[in-house]
């Protein structure tokens, strides 16, 4: 049953990758058909791992020897626990919702069963990466993502910004790659298998800083695939893929494959202060630079990648916390999963309704011409900035209270990073739907097809009361306990204080936006005379730049003289020899002229050396 | 008489033939005098044989004749060869073997 999980959008992505235009006219129906089916099993197997007692919960199934060399055995065999099951869930609820959207989102482009073909690769990468039983396997799953999301991102590849854009994400994903490459072999090193169970059985009795070496490691490779400071870059330029595809990287798969890690590898993180201090702090930059990121941009699938950075900082600094963080870093992934998947499949229906543009100086006054697209942005932009008793809430505030549990500067952060997610949330919504229309010319606004808009109401119920049935009816901390374990949070702050603040914060936050662009107009063009602070968001903060000095020109520089040194000193010895050995040959083949008369004479001059010799040898 | 007179006549013989096969250009002459040099170290052989009084030189000097022979054989060929393609014994001419 796990196989077929993964089999089945695997054999879609196949046979519409391999099939050729013969697939045109059915093959994005195969691929709905096949993640669908994906997610009935999933549900189906859900629905067995509810009815059963907690302890028989978990399930695995074991398919063959994959790797076996002496003491290195890798099993091919997959493990579902009730965290596992949670993400399948996601990833093919969400998926499927995004591949029934892509259909009229994509229906003129020529290459959409390519497209689809993808998207079915992506969804079966993402599951072998969540159900796989050992560190090897979850690392074919993580380099499949890699290569799912550079197809993806790169769709558009006769535009160079978005084959850049593909490139970047690849690379920069590289960067974290080497450090989950390092974990796996610190782990094999250190523990022998690299079977979770025996990752995790072994790490009480390693040595504290291997296990803290470890937990770095893996921390790396959390902020390569979930594009965490400082491997923050690639999400921003991601963009350039088609909307769905971002709505599938940010919300289903990809970057949460990130927390999916840490809290499969909960068992190092646990041993290790050091580790989850780095997790936290990583989680704690990134959820502030990625707000600071969304003020400021006027693509508003910019702004909400900003905002997804910042979403996720807040799961990877929940799951920094430990015991008390875990369970609420995977709920906040989940309700984020619905909400800021239905902000970007409405995202994507405001760009299909305006001619694809996606700066939102030309929007305004939306509302009136988009109903459906408004409202359902509106439950996600109400669940992502934390108002009850919507989705967001619920997972943001346990999050802020954890952290104001662990350190106080820790909770701080999080709520300013929930005040600064209302300002920007309500920016895009007031530059979106509200205020004068600032449309181009010859634009005219109009609501998507039924196929995009009711993905988009799905998804919005869920951000609405997505939050309340996991928390009242899935009771999600007891959920996650077995496979996670779980803390009340000590020290913090009652719940009856924070959430009073947290609102406030975010009322605060949401208010000030309200008053700097929804009361006043907006220009068309982004103005130039801006504090400093705007001009750095504009620019990513500055992130590109600091890769470029950092890394990419001294790298070029130091290529350059690699050549230089490979030109003139490798190529000059080796071509040096060769060329002496020619020119000695070229003169010395000039005594064989023809002329026997000279050779004679070779022959006696040498006869007569020889025999001079052998007289002074006698002597 | 002095046996050395005949190691001097056979040294005198050599380095006449040597002499016409270094300067020559007409084939045959050239062939002549690798004759004259062939027996040239024939008489030598012969009188080492005799000044001491063994075999050996007597032997030598029969495996040369021999060879000798088989030598004239194959290089008259190549030179009256030689001469009917290209209308001339002369040796300088036929160089076309080289770099």
């Amino acid at each position: 049953m796990i196989a077929a999980l993964i089999g089945l959008p695997l054999l879609g992505a196949v046979v519409l990758l391999l099939g050729g235009r013969r697939t045109n006219a059915w093959g994005h129906l195969l691929a709905v058909v096949m993640s669908a089916s994906s997610f009935f099993i999933a549900a189906m197997l859900f629905m067995q791992m509810v009815g059963k007692p907690e302890e028989e919960r978990e399930i695995g199934q074991f398919l063959f020897d994959w790797i076996a060399v002496g003491a290195f055995q890798i099993p091919f065999g997959f493990y579902l626990d009730q965290l596992a099951i949670v993400f399948v869930l996601l990833i093919t609820g969400v998926g499927t919702l995004i591949h029934i959207y892509s259909i009229g989102y994509m229906a003129h482009d020529p290459n959409r069963r390519q497209f689809f073909g993808y998207l079915n690769l992506f969804i079966a990468s993402m599951l072998l990466l969540v159900l796989a039983d050992n560190y090897f396997l979850l690392y074919l799953g993580w380099e499949s993502v890699g290569l799912a999301s550079y197809l993806l991102i790169s769709f558009y590849q006769q535009k160079p910004s978005a084959a850049a854009a593909g490139k970047k994400a690849f690379i920069v994903n590289r960067v974290g790659d080497v450090g989950l490459a390092l974990a796996i072999l610190l782990m094999f090193v250190t523990f022998g298998t690299l079977s979770f169970e025996g990752v995790a059985a072994g790490a009480g009795l390693a040595a504290p800083t291997t296990v803290t070496w470890i937990g770095l490691a893996l921390l790396l490779a959390a902020c390569g695939k979930s594009a965490q400071f400082p491997l923050q870059s690639w999400l921003l330029d991601a963009m350039e893929g088609p909307t769905p595809v971002s709505a599938l990287i940010h919300a289903a798969t990809m970057v949460t494959a990130g927390v999916y890690l840490i809290v499969r590898a909960h068992a190092i993180f646990d041993l290790s202060e050091t580790a989850r201090t780095a997790v936290v702090i990583v989680g704690a930059i990134t959820l502030l630079l990625g707000a600071f990121i969304g003020t400021a941009k006027d693509d508003i699938k910019k702004g909400l990648a900003g905002s997804t950075m910042s979403q996720i900082g807040y799961m990877i600094l929940a799951a920094g916390l430990g015991p008390v963080g875990y369970v609420f870093a995977i709920f906040h992934l989940l309700t984020h999963g619905m909400f800021k998947a239905g902000l970007f499949l409405g995202a994507g229906s405001v760009m299909h309704g305006m001619h694809d543009d996606v700066n939102m100086r030309h929007y305004g006054a939306l509302r009136t011409m988009m109903k459906v697209t408004y409202a359902t942005f509106a439950l996600g932009f109400l669940a992502i900035i934390g108002v009850p008793p919507f989705a967001g809430f619920w997972s943001k505030d346990e999050i802020i209270h954890a952290a104001f549990g662990q350190n106080l500067f820790i909770g701080l952060a999080t709520l300013l990073g929930a005040g600064v997610t209302a300002f920007y949330m309500t920016r895009m919504m007031a530059m979106t739907f509200f205020g004068e229309a600032r449309w181009e010319q010859d634009v005219k606004p109009h609501e998507s097809p039924a196929v995009m808009t009711i993905p988009m109401i799905v998804l919005a119920l869920g951000s609405a009361f997505g939050g309340m049935a996991m928390l009242f009816i899935g009771d999600i901390e007891h959920w996650l306990e077995p496979v996670t374990g779980f803390a009340y949070p000590q020290n913090s702050v009652s719940k009856a204080v924070l959430i009073p603040i947290t609102l406030a914060v975010i009322l605060g936050g949401a208010g000030y936006a309200w008053l700097c662009y929804g009361r006043r107009p907006i220009p068309v063009d982004a103005p130039t005379n801006v504090s400093l602070l705007t001009k750095a968001a504009r620019a990513d903060a500055y992130g590109d730049a600091i890769n470029e000095s950092l890394f990419m020109r001294p790298g070029q520089y130091l290529t350059r003289s690699l050549t230089w040194f490979d030109a003139k000193a490798i190529d000059g010895f080796v071509g040096g020899i060769a060329a002496a050995v020619g020119g000695l040959s070229a003169r010395s083949r000039r005594l064989q002229n023809g002329y026997v008369r000279s050779y004679a004479l070779t022959m006696f001059g040498g006869a007569t050396l020889i025999a001079l010799i052998l007289l002074l040898v006698r002597l | 008489m002095n046996p050395n007179n005949y190691l001097l006549l056979a040294a005198i013989l050599f380095t006449i033939g040597a002499y016409g096969v270094l300067v020559r250009r007409n084939a045959i002459i050239v062939f002549l005098s690798v004759e004259l040099m062939l027996n040239a170290a024939n008489l030598a052989f012969v009188a080492a044989a005799r000044n001491t009084g063994t075999l050996d030189g007597l032997v030598a000097a029969f495996f040369v004749m021999v060879v000798a022979a088989a030598e004239v054989v194959v290089g008259l060929a190549i030179i009256v060869t030689i001469f009917r393609t290209r209308r001339s014994a002369s040796i300088d001419e036929a160089s076309l073997m080289k770099y």
